[in-house]
């Protein structure tokens, strides 16, 4: 069926804030529905809170609302467009959600709305679990029997009913705390006592078990006209049991001969028919090792992570093809636009292999719970292309910026005790700990027992370790050696380490044998047909097919994996540098190894290389591309970190001289550079062992912030209010890792903080905006609550931040964008930070002041004085707050406490006349702020009392119950106002917890220490899901003056008020 | 391993490792495949060709009892990208490496196969040699004769069965074939290619199946007047060379195509639903639809990518036939149900006996 033609206008439905489980994959999947639908004449409407995204580019849809992601806001914006059709399913888990709720208070059929693509029921089908238990009964498809059990004899009769081994999951518990497999009723018994009593409404899932299974997943495309296909099929290394968005994960399978692949196949058609889905599906399928034996473990009823790494790796854009099936069209009326005279209704035949690596928070949570099991805890990926597993799963570890390059080489200290441990109870680091067993001559049937990895990949990972071995004790790398390490991609860098020569020489070693890296494109068809799509792979297994050419181009550096510090922002920018590079004239080439970003959308760049960002795979590309210049400004640290190796070996890089970029990074040369300027900064001093740290510290005088070099994030930064805190850590400190050293201290100034994005072409700046956080310094600027235009400024200390700004873009030579941080305090302004590069707040002030700024940082890299504007830009007449959102819950042992570490996953954005309401709008995910708490508990540190006062008075007077811990319960009562005292026991306050309590106020003195019972309290807030308050100035949003009222506004419609002003409105 | 090469009709020559000191020559054609290498490779269309596998990573899951098509390979060569020396999967006997070897099949691995895929789709496909030396002179290029009559049974072989009987003419049968009939309860009875026309009468045949099988279809010009015979008589359903005969049976042509279809995922349009089924193919030649138009033929199913001829049906006669393969193996078994429709024009063609008699 072609185009449905009625449909004239249709809104898209977002997946609003990053959090773990949730991330990038729908920007991308939006951001190619929204131009899908654009391309037919559709007006699109695209609602989406997450200011980080391309999708809320007034450019992707006619539309954009960045409001709230919730029914009473959502209904608003309905009313106001009057859209025929609506899509939830391209939003995750969010979007699904809450079109399943619009349809089911009939808000949809009130306002006359059609829902577009998979129907409610369908969705219902696939999503709840006794319905799509039944349905899967009714067409015969085996799924494993489970039973929920509020006791321990339920729990035991349900498990012999079902036979061992069971898998127990406790409902509701954190990162599925408490879960685990039992073999025998003892077993069973213990892990049900447990669970129940961790669960939060006392209930265990009793589920067969596929311990051991192979994990499989299909990716399905139907449309109208009932064709259904397949895009794509993965394997899981890990077998069953870790989330597969935790797994290593290969394209296509590798384990399944044909028989088992058809079946499979089968299958996957059959329950999507049955579910009766229109547009992209997800099934993930058990599998028995040692029969033929299946169960469907979920179905996914809309596009998801997986789609968007099957688009990735195939080449096939699901989502864009699934936006068409929404509005009527069939598969085979669609061309395939890789190849361009094929069509979407055709399975991709692939003649390379995918490997996919999970990239983990620990390097940021060192205390978390690193177990993997049925809770995800990955917040992004790597992918990589080969034309050989071990190939893939080389270049996916250097994907993963974690520090290693190699298998080998990580864990050669830990006990044998130990690594067996490790191999049998999965986490992040497995991969590396196999490394280790077979380095230490496990044998693969031994490892295999312990992990229960097919031998497949054990194989593949043992080959690797051999070579790896066989360079580490070889005196002379011989060229034999060489062709076969560099075939399966061994690093470099490793391969430098091993051999103790320097990576350039064993660059030029490989030169001289002859060993070359063939770019190969992705083209769906394995080479069957041509393809047109600029869509590049390196491997060591072939020759070259990049066509040659001498036109001048310009190579963006992406961002990588998104992880805590360096998420979807940086994406966006390198997108914005990509388009701008282009509108410029130039050829843009792009390279990044994330699967979920839009960057690595083939229609992005001129030239896309799907390759790791390490020195060796960037200066490959730089070889094969006439490149004259790259952007390092716009992937986040990934891409900085990069340009002094690159710049050392002769690579033009653009923007501000790698000289200075060095000078803002070095404290010592950056003090001087402020000194220089006579720009006050904050006191800090390098502390390089343990013993000077105290010493420095009682120099600097408390309190102090305390910091390793060189970091993303703020990572592992503390504040320090007396000696003895410090003692303590670094009495921890010095057990672990010697790379944190030196130190950096800083004295630490509470006042107001504020930050700068500043676009420099060499002569002049502008600066947008300014944004002030509304959390007092100490809070990482990424976790903070931030408003734009600033509320607490003065004229005067603006153009002197200005007027910093300028002398410090001047004194860099800044080219491009750079971000500063400031700190205000008794009227001196300090300066605190400069990132010199793009940063988190470029999208979001980007998107408010409809000021280009990426691409007018790329203008002034490539032009002389292209700044039309300059200085501080006039400040919008509507108030826009950036607020954070913390994947709260998903990690174990995690405390998500407000300080100086980065710890939110993403962020929201709202945009009001008033600031009061645009911080109300803001806070909607963490708490309704049209409704007050009946009940707080509040416990708040000594140094914070007097500060909470002022706002638990209010809350009071406004009729909320206080509970407060003996201590604070004192000092509200000195203050005259009563609440009710609970002990610092655990026990009372879950029960506290249980029965009723609208908050948690938890004000901490040092965060991250599990012994104290402030963390027990936010852990326990954050089972029962009560919103927990960890700064008072956050906590001051529950008092906001002014009305309440759910006023929607698009984005355009806003930019058209900053040409009008308020108040002059027609 | 020792270092091969492939040396091909137009001068290029790609190098790998090969397995065995073998040595082949033959047709090269690719398949792009994912899965199904042991199903491929016994596929007696193959006869006489050297195939390259578009997939670099083959052997994964080893070779099983199970899942060949014929019980002997009748292909020249292999051209893989890596083999798997340490297969694993729980039906395993072997690996794939070791089960060419063991019926003196050549292969050659470590071959950039996506460049001479490339190649083969741009030039053609041509023919080509795995040799363990470089030639010194200029290969003399032979022309094949047809496998048609190497590959086919000798004598009648019958399988009984309570439901239809089913002649299958066979020309390079897959055993999925039979089996797939064998699974709707038929009888089967497989016939030599050459089997005569009174041959089939005697049998007494319900319905009559043509075969897939390799070559050119021109090639068995003998056997046509034979084909229109039985196809006027009986119910009769025609795959991939079966589908090309009865089009030739029936006054149409056929031609070479550039580099003919060989893969598991090959969508098909179904003209009359107009919906599309993911197909396994392997055939080098194709039917012309311009020369369909006088022989009473309707096109059924067509190719979405280059709008080839997939399936016909016969408007007078009881017949039909596809290109693509219902019976997989490898590959999707999207139109397995072309079975069931088989028996359909058996029950149907049943009943119009009944009523003219």
């Amino acid at each position: 069926m072609p185009l449905r033609k009625e449909l004239k206008k249709v809104v898209i439905l977002g997946s609003g804030p990053i959090v773990i489980g949730q991330a990038a994959e729908f920007d991308y999947a939006g951001t190619q529905a929204c131009l899908a639908l654009k391309e037919e004449g559709i007006e699109v409407v695209l609602i989406n809170s997450n200011p980080a995204t391309i999708m809320t580019d007034s450019s992707i849809a006619d539309h954009v609302y960045m409001e709230p992601m919730t029914l009473p806001y959502v209904e608003e914006i309905l009313k106001k467009e009057k859209p025929d059709g609506i899509i939830g399913t391209l939003g995750g888990q969010t979007g699904l959600n809450l079109v399943v709720e619009l349809y089911e208070k009939g808000i949809l059929e009130k306002l006359n709305v059609e829902l577009l693509g998979t129907s409610v029921e369908s969705i219902q089908n696939g999503e709840d679990r006794e319905k799509f238990r039944q349905l899967m009964l009714d067409i015969g498809e085996p799924v494993p029997e489970s039973k929920i059990a509020v006791t321990r004899e339920e729990a035991l009769t349900f498990a012999r009913e079902i036979g061992y081994p069971i898998m127990v999951r406790p409902a509701y518990t954190m990162g599925g705390e408490g879960g685990g497999f039992a073999a025998d009723d003892n077993a069973l018994l213990e892990i049900v006592d447990r669970g129940l009593s961790l669960s939060p409404i006392h209930q265990v899932l009793i589920e067969k078990s596929m311990l051991g299974w192979k994990e499989i997943e299909y990716e399905v495309m139907r449309d109208e006209n009932d064709t259904c296909m397949i895009v794509c099929n993965m394997e899981n290394m890990d077998p069953v049991g870790i989330h597969t968005g935790d797994s290593i994960v290969v394209a296509p399978s590798q384990t399944l001969n044909d028989y088992q692949y058809q079946m499979l196949r089968n299958v996957s058609l059959k329950v999507i028919r049955a579910i009766d889905v229109i547009g992209g599906c997800n099934i993930q399928i058990g599998l028995n090792p040692e029969s033929n034996d299946y169960y469907i473990i979920e179905v996914n009823p809309r596009v998801s992570r997986s789609s968007a790494l099957a688009s990735k790796a195939t080449g096939y854009p699901i989502a864009r093809m699934a936006a068409k099936c929404a509005i009527g069209f069939t598969l085979d009326e669609l061309p395939n636009p890789i190849t361009g005279n094929t069509y979407a209704a055709f399975e991709p035949a692939l003649d390379y292999l995918v490997v996919k690596i999970p990239r983990f928070p620990f390097d940021k949570f060192p205390e978390g719970d690193r177990v993997l099991g049925t809770q995800m805890k990955a917040t992004g990926e790597v992918m990589a292309i080969d034309r050989s597993f071990e190939g893939a799963l080389n270049k996916a570890v250097r994907s993963l910026e974690s520090g290693h390059q190699s298998l080998t080489g990580l864990y050669e200290e830990v006990s044998q005790e130990y690594l067996n441990e490790q191999l049998m109870t999965p986490t992040d680091d497995r991969l590396f700990f196999i490394s280790e067993a077979f380095r230490r001559g496990y044998s693969v049937k031994d490892i295999q027992l312990l992990t229960a990895i097919d031998r497949w990949f054990l194989h593949k990972v043992k080959r690797i370790v051999e070579a790896e071995v066989k360079i580490m004790n070889q005196t002379d790398l011989s060229e034999e050696l060489l062709i076969h390490v560099k075939q399966l991609n061994v690093s470099d860098a490793y391969i430098s380490k091993a051999t103790g020569k320097t990576i350039d020489s064993i660059m030029s070693m490989c030169k001289e044998a002859g060993i070359q890296r063939g770019m190969k494109q992705v083209d769906t068809c394995a080479g069957e047909f041509e393809a047109i799509t600029p869509y590049f792979y390196s491997t060591y297994l072939g020759s070259d097919e990049v066509q040659k050419t001498n036109e001048p181009g310009i190579l963006v550096l992406g961002s990588g994996p998104i992880r805590i510090g360096q998420g979807v922002e940086f994406d966006y920018c390198s997108v914005h540098a990509t388009q701008a590079v282009k509108k410029l004239g130039y050829r843009a080439i792009v390279m990044n190894n994330n699967p979920e970003t839009v960057s690595t959308d083939y229609s992005v760049a001129d030239r896309l290389y799907f390759e790791p960002l390490s020195l060796e795979d960037v200066l490959a590309v730089i070889e094969k591309e006439q490149i004259i210049g790259v952007a390092v400004q716009f992937g986040g640290q990934t891409a900085v970190n990069l340009a002094e190796e690159l710049h050392e070996r002769g690579v033009p890089i653009l923007g501000t001289p790698v000289e200075n970029i060095n000078k803002v990074e070095d404290r010592d040369q950056f003090y001087q550079l402020l000194d220089s300027l006579s720009i006050p900064y904050i006191e800090g001093k390098m502390a390089y062992q343990p013993g000077e740290m105290e010493e420095l510290a009682a120099e600097l005088g408390f309190p102090i912030i305390v910091r390793p070099s060189y970091v993303i994030g703020g990572q592992n930064m503390f504040i320090f209010r007396h000696m003895d805190e410090l003692k303590r850590y670094t009495q921890k400190l010095e057990s672990s890792s010697k790379k944190m050293w030196p130190f950096l201290l800083d004295r630490f100034v509470e006042g107001i903080e504020c930050e700068v994005d500043v676009i420099c072409d060499g002569e002049s700046i502008v600066i947008p905006g300014i944004m002030e956080h509304l959390e007092r310094a100490g809070v990482h600027s990424g976790d903070s609550t931030a408003i734009y235009p600033p509320v607490s400024i003065t004229e005067e200390q603006k153009e002197t931040i200005t007027m910093y700004s300028e002398k410090l873009s001047q004194a860099l030579e800044c080219r491009g964008l750079m971000n500063i941080q400031f700190v205000i305090e008794q009227g001196i302004i300090y300066v605190l930070e400069i990132n010199p590069r793009s940063s988190r707040t470029v999208p979001v002030i980007s998107k408010v002041t409809n000021v280009p700024m990426v691409e007018w940082a790329i203008k002034a890299q490539l032009q002389e004085n292209s700044l039309e504007t300059t200085g501080l830009l006039e400040e919008t007449p509507y108030y826009t707050v950036k607020f954070p959102i913390f994947s709260n819950g998903k990690l174990k042992n995690v405390d998500h406490v407000l300080g100086p570490e980065m710890k939110s996953t993403g962020e929201v954005l709202a945009i009001a006349k008033t600031s009061e309401e645009a911080l109300r709008k803001a806070i909607v995910p963490m708490w309704d702020p049209n409704k007050l708490p009946s009940s707080i508990l509040c416990s708040i540190s000594a140094e914070h009392k007097e500060a909470a006062c002022d706002v638990l008075m209010k809350l009071k007077e406004k009729g909320v119950a206080l509970y407060a811990t003996p201590g604070t319960a004192e000092l509200l009562n000195d203050k005259g106002i009563s609440s009710i005292t609970i002990k610092k026991d655990l026990d009372e306050i879950e029960a506290l917890m249980k029965e009723e309590l609208s908050a948690v106020v938890s004000i901490p003195t040092i965060g991250r220490e599990k012994e104290r019972s402030g963390f027990q309290m936010r852990a326990l807030a954050t089972r029962y899901k009560i919103p927990c308050f960890t700064h008072l100035d956050t906590l001051q949003l529950l008092v906001l003056e002014g009305s309440k009222t759910f006023e929607v506004n698009s984005l355009e419609h806003w930019h058209q008020m900053k040409e009008t002003p308020i108040g002059q409105e027609g | 391993m020792k270092k091969g090469y492939l040396v091909l009709e137009n001068g290029a020559v790609f190098e790998g490792d090969l397995i065995g000191a073998l040595e082949a020559s033959g047709e090269v054609v690719f398949n792009t495949s994912m899965t199904g290498y042991q199903e491929i490779v016994s596929d007696p269309s193959y006869a006489g060709q050297i195939i390259v596998f578009c997939y670099p990573q083959i052997g994964n899951y080893g070779i099983n009892h199970l899942d060949s098509e014929s019980e002997h390979l009748h292909l020249h060569g292999v051209v893989t990208g890596e083999q798997c020396e340490e297969p694993s999967h729980y039906l395993a006997t072997g690996s794939f490496s070791n089960g060419l070897l063991q019926s003196e099949i050549p292969s050659l691995t470590g071959v950039d196969t996506r460049s001479l895929v490339k190649m083969l789709r741009e030039y053609g496909t041509m023919k080509g040699q795995i040799t363990a030396e470089l030639p010194n002179t200029n290969v003399e290029w032979k022309s094949e004769k047809s496998f048609v009559p190497t590959v086919s049974v000798k004598e009648k072989t019958h399988y009984p069965g309570e439901g239809p009987h089913i002649v299958l003419m066979d020309y390079g049968y897959k055993k999925s074939i039979l089996t797939s009939l064998q699974s709707l309860g038929c009888a089967v009875t497989i016939m030599p290619f050459d089997t005569t026309f009174e041959e089939v009468v005697d049998l007494q045949p319900d319905g009559v199946l043509l075969s897939n099988g390799p070559g050119d279809p021109e090639a068995l010009s003998g056997t046509f007047e034979t084909i229109r015979l039985i196809s006027e008589k009986y119910a009769t359903f025609g795959i991939c060379l079966g589908h090309q005969l009865l089009a030739l049976a029936h006054g149409a042509s056929t031609r070479k195509l550039p580099f003919g279809h060989r893969g598991s995922n090959h969508p098909v349009k179904h003209l009359e639903t107009g919906k599309v089924f993911i197909t396994s193919q392997n055939h080098g030649y194709e039917v012309v639809q311009d020369t369909l138009e006088d022989t009473g033929f309707a096109l059924t199913f067509v190719n979405l990518n280059d709008g080839t001829v997939e399936g016909l049906k016969h408007h007078h006669y009881n017949i039909q036939s596809v290109q693509f393969h219902p019976e997989a193996h490898a590959g999707p078994s999207d139109t397995a149900y072309l079975f069931d429709a088989f028996m359909n024009q058996i029950t149907r063609t049943g009943d119009q006996h009944y009523a003219f008699t």
